[in-house]
């Protein structure tokens, strides 16, 4: 479900830069859907890629056989990122907050962490660069509490945030996160129970459709065969 | 050159190192050679320490360790370096993938800095007080800075070298340019020596030129468990294995014992994984080439 409702916000020909997981298989779904010119740029340098296997590292060999270019990192934040080439990023996070804000760097404090995370990779300047941000996360009170422990990716370009059972996006930009959409068969408690802070809704709430048939016979036996990202 | 000989010739005791390749072109060959040697103090410095800087700081060769993104890829954790950080016993300096990259081209164009926009609304410049900012003389623009990383030694693995140095990589290109530009010395190991007619003709792959070169070392298979595209895959299997090795600390020495200390060269290495040959060797998908003719 989170997958369908990630590629349904991908238009065709924009340029998106993937992350690994469960954005690489909404952008793959999305291209053999939708959007057949949907030009997907990895942060390891892999331009227009069409990976013939799901990659499971964001440098994986696939994405560079038959993509339409390869260039180095400092290209890739310069001339792409930087350049403001990138239309969609996709982001992810141990933890979000109520204004959209991620954090991948540090849980507790950061001179005496409690659980010290990966760091920011690339997210800093995607979520600085590109011009929406689609962010992709399952929902709980730990995972989204009210404010992050610390900010690797400031949320004021976040556009929506796709959970496990609804859709949250800002109210006014960089404003805080607030219900638009729920899932078939969810309820907004059921949102807002999975979120640290008193989450209010749109007066009219969205309801997104489930995946069709295509999409799930795509996800399930081409994208994700060995079910390495999808639970089911 | 062979790989003792190299590592022990140019990489010392204190040194900043750098082993770069962005999960394509990895060498572990190299790192596996500067634990053997039982180097100490070094200030390893990479995007993603990956695997190898994992082994590296469990091996005790690491005292500080300067990155953007510290996991296993497509995995979860690196391990030994979260008990490290978690238990404060190794230094850390962060930036992100972009600011790591400026650094490196600052040390490649021999600059003290490099400006980026970048940070603004993060919290990482509060943690490291190196990422400052500039106000742009034209524009007066708020730039970011960081500072210049200029290694004691590059160490880069690559498809092939011709005898003097003139490397040349193709598939995922990382930084390894301006990481090799930016350092005091670089190390090239390859998997195949080539003619220097090779190089010759297509002079538009080669990376890194002799000039900058001082120790080429042929080692097949020493990327393993990343990859050389076009001559074997990457190992994910063993990255996947890693979780369990590195969360153990028993297990991670076990491994430290067999697979690094327990043999002498990549080739033993080589001999203790049987059928890895045969399950990761790369297929053949070959490019038409151009005309470089006038």
């Amino acid at each position: 479900m989170m997958a369908a409702v990630a590629a349904r916000e991908l238009a065709d020909g924009e340029i998106v830069f993937v992350g690994i997981g469960l954005p690489n298989l909404a952008c793959n779904l999305a291209r053999r859907t939708h959007a057949p010119n949907l030009v997907m740029i990895y942060e390891s340098g892999a331009v227009g890629a069409t990976p013939s296997r799901l990659p499971v590292s964001i440098g994986d060999p696939a994405l560079v056989t038959g993509s339409l270019m390869v260039c180095g990192m400092a290209d890739v934040f310069q001339l792409f990122l930087q350049n403001g080439r990138i239309e969609v990023g996709f982001l992810g996070g141990a933890q979000v907050d109520r204004h959209g804000n991620i954090n991948t760097t540090v849980i507790g404090p950061y001179e005496r962490p409690k659980v010290r995370l990966p760091g920011s990779g690339g997210a800093a300047e995607i979520a600085i660069h590109a011009q929406r941000i689609l962010i992709v996360s399952k929902l709980s009170p730990r995972a989204f509490p009210e404010r992050v422990d610390f900010v690797t990716s400031p949320g004021q370009r976040v556009q929506r945030v796709i959970t496990d059972k609804g859709v949250l996006e800002p109210d006014g930009a960089g404003g805080e996160l607030v219900l638009t959409g729920l899932y078939p068969g969810v309820a907004a408690a059921d949102v807002k129970a999975g979120v640290g802070w008193t989450l209010r809704s749109r007066p009219s709430l969205a309801r997104l459709d489930p995946p069709t048939r295509v999409e799930l016979q795509l996800l399930r036996e081409v994208l994700d065969p060995e079910r390495l990202y999808l639970k089911s | 050159m062979s790989l003792p000989d190299a590592v022990a010739r140019f990489v010392r005791d204190g040194d900043v190192v750098v082993i770069e390749g962005f999960t394509h072109l990895i060498s572990f060959a190299a790192g596996h050679e500067i634990i053997r040697q039982r180097r100490r103090d070094l200030t390893l410095c990479r995007l993603t320490p990956d695997l190898i800087y994992d082994q590296m700081i469990a091996a005790g060769c690491a005292a500080k360790l300067v990155f953007s993104w510290a996991g296993n890829p497509g995995v979860g954790s690196l391990h030994a370096f979260r008990r490290a950080v978690e238990g404060r016993e190794l230094a850390i300096e962060e930036y992100s993938h972009f600011g790591m990259v400026a650094r490196f081209s600052a040390g490649a164009a021999r600059l003290p800095f490099w400006t980026l926009r970048d940070y603004e609304g993060t919290d990482l410049p509060r943690v490291n007080p190196r990422i400052k900012s500039v106000t742009c003389p034209y524009t007066g623009e708020a730039l970011a800075t960081v500072p210049a990383l200029n290694p004691d030694v590059t160490i880069v693995h690559a498809q092939r070298a011709d005898a003097r140095g003139n490397t040349q990589i193709w598939g995922l290109l990382g930084v390894q340019k301006e990481a090799a530009f930016a350092s005091g010395r670089v190390i090239v190991v390859v998997e195949e020596l080539v003619d220097e007619s090779v190089i010759r003709a297509d002079p538009n792959r080669t990376l890194i030129p002799a000039a900058i070169v001082d120790a080429v070392v042929v080692e097949p298979w020493g990327a393993h468990p990343s990859y050389a595209q076009g001559y074997y895959d990457r190992d994910n299997d063993f990255y996947l294995a890693w979780e369990a090795i590195s969360k153990d600390p028993a297990a991670l020495t076990r491994y430290l014992d067999t697979f690094v200390y327990g043999v002498r060269d990549r080739a033993e290495y080589m001999e203790k994984h049987a059928g890895l040959a045969e399950r990761l060797k790369a297929k053949e998908q070959r490019c038409a080439g151009v005309n470089y003719g006038y």
